[in-house]
């Protein structure tokens, strides 16, 4: 195991695969020159050169469609948005070509493509560069959508996306990058699409969270732990394909389920996973499926509204405290 | 406020609202070539087949649009009628590797590029024989493996793909150029502007073509962008030209030049090929919007019969040989329709196949 930041390990990631195949190239705004906004694609340039790591203009709908193109006939873009926020301005792109190019032609093309870069706030930006965009682009057929937590679990997820036949959503967070944790020194270390994973385990309640929600969740855990609830902490990592099954085996260890969501509640992936819960696992649960979400209100800027806004620990022990008749 | 102030306007109004009376025509055309086929290297048997690939267009959407009012299919159905030299020109001053990408005014580029009458026709039908296996309908025909990538359907969504097939090529370095035809209407689209100043910037070796057929929808071109269309090109510092796009050996001619200057030095060009739509938008159009002057105007430059003229003027075919060829468009349009009507409906399993090229996942799908 090596101690790595989590931008170190999607660097990792993306040089490996670009070292393993001539087909894999960058593209994105500051991606290369620059070295990244955030620094992900560090010595990428002087490594690859120009060809394959490419600087593009502020061009969301453009760069992404040419990344679709481009794909179509054999290459591999991994096209990096400064952030999801932005790549609103391409979802044209995502939604309306890359997710549909081979289903309406009938099969006659494919389109391996990565989307990647930062999802979601990160502290006060504002109403347009706080949005979690992971539930809305997973409700499309055709993209999968990954929104790891931890280095080790997105340097393994980053490859397999870059090898997968199919496009792909890779979503991080700004105030991650600079997390650190353990990554396999595995050789080729591959972690496959679609499967969560259990970061900690406990009896009495399980609790769903991805990407920088995890965190949140992991610090709710060690405060009920001192209280006496053990809480399963589910990583689904991958927000589609979603692990249901592991989901629905810890419900029915117990017996309670909180889902912590960045997203905002209306459909959202809390709403998703608590219909299949009470679908699946109806009489397993001892109390209703809870959720902690953002509020249905755009991101404020003032420090104290927007610390009301975003998800924290105190609202997931409430939330827990709730399915476990403890308040 | 003053009295009489006049009521404010934004867009032009067009020609059935406009109080003068003036007939204005809706796209000028450039003039056509005077050179000989011969002169523009084609042999006497190009331009005959020239004439068969238009006539097939013309024929297989006339015979289409009747299936269509039977109701033998649905969904959308827009006729290329009154282009078919865009098309016809294109190809024959391509390489066959090169790639071209559409808009879903698409029947026609299928058909240069591969797609028989009899795919095309399953297609319009929904049926699995069909190009697109009966997933696209009228407006995604593809023949990926002959380079044509396909017809889309979100007015400018297509030309940064456009863009991309070229920045394979030339990623590539496999001496393939790529082609991006679209109309007036997605001229007004961020995506192209976006697309063409990355394709500059890039040195990608790209023809970004829009085909002036005078309307978007409904909307004259002067009602809907400023200026003349092929000098956009100017604020890219890109190569750009306008041409007739009636007639086929002009198309020919422009479109090779071209095709081999942007192959030999990989840098863009911004084309502007002036044509006509002599039928609606789509098949629910009353085609308010002009004027019977106009249609008839149009109508005089028909690109099949200047063809078809043509072949006759130069002696390359007898009124008997060209009765020939266009009994057997008609009888290979009719065995379509047959092909079409008795080809099998998809299987319902078919409804979730092609969705994925590796690992297949469907949300909740037992
Ligand atoms: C983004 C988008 N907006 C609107 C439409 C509806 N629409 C379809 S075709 C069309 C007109 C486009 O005209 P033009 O680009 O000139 O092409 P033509 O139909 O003349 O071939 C419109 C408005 C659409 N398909 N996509």
């Amino acid at each position: 195991m090596a101690v790595l930041q989590f931008r170190e390990a999607l660097r990792d990631a993306i040089d490996e695969e670009m070292a393993r195949d001539e087909m894999v190239f960058i593209m994105g705004e500051e991606v290369a020159e620059y070295n990244g906004a955030y620094k992900v694609t560090e010595g990428l340039l002087d490594k690859y050169g120009f060809k394959r790591v490419i600087d593009t203009p502020i061009s969301e709908l453009g760069f992404s469609g040419i990344g679709v193109g481009a794909a179509m006939k054999g290459l591999r873009p991994i096209v990096e948005f400064m952030t999801f926020n932005f790549a609103v301005l391409a979802a044209d792109q995502i939604i309306n070509h890359a997710s549909k190019v081979r289903y309406m032609l009938g099969g006659q093309a494919s389109v391996p493509i990565v989307f990647r870069g930062p999802n979601a706030s990160a502290g006060q930006l504002g109403a347009t560069h706080s949005v979690a965009y992971d539930s809305m682009y997973a409700h499309f057929p055709g993209l999968s959508v990954i929104y790891p937590s931890e280095p080790d679990d997105a340097k393994g997820l980053l490859k397999s996306a870059i090898r997968s036949e199919d496009p792909v959503l890779f979503m991080e967070s700004e105030q991650m990058y600079g997390l650190k944790g353990e990554v396999s020194e595995e050789d080729d270390y591959i972690i496959p699409i679609g499967k969560g994973k259990i970061k900690r385990e406990g009896d009495d309640v399980t609790i769903i969270a991805s990407g920088k929600m995890y965190h949140v969740v992991k610090q709710a855990a060690e405060q009920l732990a001192k209280d006496g609830v053990e809480a399963e902490v589910i990583d689904p990592r991958t927000i589609k394909p979603f692990d249901i099954e592991m989901v629905i085996e810890s419900v029915k260890k117990t017996n309670r389920c909180v889902i912590v969501d960045e997203a905002h509640p209306f459909g959202g992936l809390a709403a998703e996973a608590g219909f299949l819960i009470q679908r699946e696992a109806f009489d397993y649960l001892d109390a209703p499926v809870q959720r902690v979400t953002l509020p249905d209100v755009c991101a404020p800027f003032a420090k104290n509204l927007f610390d009301i806004w975003l998800p924290d620990a105190k609202q997931v022990i409430e939330a827990v405290n709730t399915v476990t008749y403890r308040n | 406020m003053a009295k009489n102030k006049q009521e404010a306007v934004f867009t032009p109004i067009g020609q059935n609202h406009s109080k003068n009376g003036k007939f204005e025509k809706s796209v000028d055309l450039p003039p056509a070539t005077r050179k000989k086929h011969t002169t523009l290297g084609l042999s006497d048997d190009d331009v005959v087949e020239m004439f068969r690939l238009m006539y097939l267009q013309r024929r297989f959407e006339e015979r289409a649009m009747q299936m269509y009012q039977k109701g033998k299919f649905g969904g959308f159905l827009h006729l290329y009628i009154g282009q078919e030299a865009v098309s016809t020109g294109t190809v024959f001053a391509l390489n066959d590797d090169d790639d071209i990408i559409t808009a879903y005014r698409d029947h026609g580029w299928g058909l240069v590029r591969g797609i028989s009458a009899r795919e095309g026709m399953a297609e319009l039908f929904g049926k699995a024989t069909g190009c697109s296996k009966g997933k696209g309908g009228s407006m995604h025909f593809a023949n990926t493996e002959q380079h044509f990538w396909g017809g889309y359907g979100i007015v400018g969504g297509h030309i940064p793909i456009g863009g991309g097939l070229a920045f394979a090529n030339k990623y590539l370095d496999n001496g393939q150029i790529s082609t991006c035809f679209f109309g007036d209407g997605a001229v007004d689209q961020g995506s192209l502007h976006e697309t063409m100043n990355m394709a500059q910037l890039w040195k990608l070796p790209v023809v970004f073509v829009v085909e002036n057929n005078g309307y978007s929808m409904g909307t004259a071109v002067k009602r809907h962008t400023v200026g003349e269309i092929y000098e956009r090109a100017k604020g890219y510092g890109m190569k750009h030209a306008c041409f007739n796009g009636m007639d086929a050996l002009t198309v020919y001619e422009n479109m090779k030049e071209i095709a081999d200057e942007v192959r030999e030095d990989s840098e863009p060009y911004f084309v502007e090929i002036r044509t006509y739509r002599y039928r609606g938008h789509s098949m629910s159009d009353p085609q308010k919007y002009r004027t019977k002057e106009e249609l008839e105007e149009f109508q005089k430059t028909d690109p099949v019969e200047r063809i078809r003229q043509y072949l006759l003027d130069k002696d390359v075919l007898e009124e008997s040989d060209i009765e020939e060829i266009e009994n057997k468009i008609e009888e290979e349009v009719l065995d379509a329709i047959d092909y079409a009507e008795e080809s099998p409906s998809p299987e319902p399993e078919e409804l979730y196949e092609d969705m994925f090229a590796g690992t297949p996942y469907f949300h909740d799908k037992k």
